[in-house]
């Protein structure tokens, strides 16, 4: 795997008279250079206090789902008794590394973002759920702040399983409360009913970082950049065609090309990770890093996982040879996808083989489309990720498909491209 | 108010007494799984909607106020 490095993206001098970057310093910043920079965290005295400025920013959530803070913030600072704040720091989406990142150079801006949603939400604790085998800073940051009396709350710290549904909020609640990071059904929703039953706010780390920083510059600085319908920056993690892995603070509604080359060397972008959506080029090469264009080839912007696969390899084997990641990764505990991704996952590798049957096609362009053998069959979205993903690979790469039909292959280089975790899950017992 | 009906699809184990009750808004798939149509009942199958939902046999299926 490559390593994370924050990198300028292209067109450095516009980034910086935009602000650009906002929450990546240049290097690890404890808590003497936070201090220095940012100042103490700006509390605002009461619990509410803060959710007016929050809702007039526009900020969503950087999770993947995109959505408004403040609503959230507004249900459980309504419910009454014992409330729980978790910052989500698992990034259980392999191809991501941004919070990764973020935790390691600006720890105590989601430290900050962490106490303040705290505050105003009225809550009466507050969680870090981080990823397996996460960074030290983050625990130094921890320590530090303490010894100094700084935090209105103490941070409980849960360490997420390597897997990929371990992020969904369902599946944090359980971790946390001491059991397998499984998701459950919805309704209730986690913002009324979650960890023991408390109302719980789950924020993404690098939610909590720009709403540290929304809380002492205020909403009109956020939305100096980005889009009037989806303000501000986020954190992307992109993959250039070298195989070279860089986490890029963008404005949101940036044109994707000034992120990713869309050249010759490249075959196809990849928007949104592995519950993304692959978009054709030369196609979509003029679409813009925002849902309201995304959306016009069903794209959406994710957790900010960004690909352009590099020509020379085939993007149907690394479709296939995800989605095969993915099925393995079901929670198994609904029918529908413990059935259905295994199948799809089988067809399209198929499909990725050299020659196939004819009906095979026929049958995954079914279960994906008008079927609907598995889309919005489970608790959580993760058979609709998947069949999302699936279907876009299967347009793009339709014209592969009928290359391998033939037995041929266009792409020249066999090497794997998109980074999964080292060894499939094998049993039961990763959950913990 | 209008109801729709939802399966819990972790409690659901595919007994398929909701499917043989409601054809006309439940099929199953080849697994036996139940496949929910997502539209709100109709008021002329609210009885047997209710009839479904209290024979399930590990109270999956829910109506739900939209």
């Amino acid at each position: 795997m490559t390593t994370a490095v924050n990198e300028s993206a292209p067109g450095g001098a516009a980034r910086q008279a935009a602000g650009l970057p906002r929450l990546l310093p240049a290097s690890p910043e404890d808590l003497r250079g936070h201090l220095a920079r940012y100042g103490a965290t700006p509390y605002r005295g009461r619990a509410g206090a803060l959710i007016a400025d929050i809702e007039a920013s526009g900020l969503t959530g950087r999770g993947g789902a995109a959505f408004p803070v403040y609503r959230k913030l507004a249900v459980v600072a309504q419910a009454r008794g014992r409330k729980v704040v978790v910052a989500n720091g698992s990034e259980s989406e392999p191809a991501s590394r941004k919070d990764e990142l973020l935790l390691r150079l600006a720890p105590n801006l989601v430290l900050d973002g962490l106490q303040l949603a705290a505050e105003a939400v009225g809550a009466t604790e507050a969680h870090l759920y981080l990823h397996y085998g996460s960074t030290p800073e983050i625990l130094r940051a921890l320590a530090e702040r303490a010894s100094r009396g700084l935090d209105g709350f103490g941070v409980t710290i849960t360490q997420a399983p390597p897997r990929f549904l371990a992020g969904q909020e369902t599946a944090l609640v359980n971790r946390i409360g001491g059991g397998p990071a499984l998701p459950t059904f919805q309704p209730p929703r986690v913002s009324e009913r979650g960890l023991g039953g408390a109302p719980t706010l789950v924020q993404n780390v690098e939610t909590l970082a720009h709403l540290a920083l929304i809380a002492r510059y205020g909403p009109r600085w956020f939305r100096a950049v980005g889009t009037d319908a989806e303000p501000g920056s986020m954190l992307t993690t992109v993959y250039w065609p070298d195989g070279k892995c860089r986490v890029v603070e963008t404005e949101i509604g940036a044109p994707l090309r000034a992120l990713l080359s869309s050249g010759a060397e490249t075959r196809a972008w990849l928007v949104g990770g592995y519950h993304g959506t692959w978009l054709p080029l030369p196609e979509a090469a003029d679409v813009t890093l925002d849902h309201d264009s995304l959306k016009r080839f069903g794209a959406a912007v994710g957790a900010g996982v960004l690909v352009a696969l590099p020509a020379d390899r085939c993007g149907l084997t690394e479709a296939a040879r995800v989605t095969g990641y993915l099925a393995a990764e079901s929670a198994g505990q609904c029918g529908p996808c413990l059935n259905g991704l295994p199948r799809i996952a089988a067809g399209l590798a198929e499909l990725a083989g050299p020659g196939h049957r004819k009906q095979t096609r026929a049958d995954v362009e079914r279960w994906v489309g008008s079927q609907n053998l598995v889309a919005g069959r489970g608790a959580c979205n993760h058979p609709d990720g998947t069949v999302r993903f699936v279907r876009s690979a299967l347009t793009v790469f339709a014209p592969e498909i009928s290359l391998h039909a033939r037995g041929q292959c266009s792409a020249t280089n066999r090497r794997p491209f998109l980074p999964l975790p080292d060894g499939m899950p094998t049993s039961e017992d990763d959950w913990t | 108010m209008a109801e729709t009906l939802r399966v819990n699809p972790i409690d659901c184990t595919g007994h398929g007494v909701c499917a043989e009750l409601l054809p006309e808004l439940i099929s199953v798939d080849e697994w036996g799984y139940p496949i929910v149509d997502r539209r709100p009942v109709p008021p002329a199958l609210d009885r047997e909607a209710r009839r479904a939902v209290a024979a399930c046999p590990v109270l999956a299926l829910k109506l739900m106020r939209n």
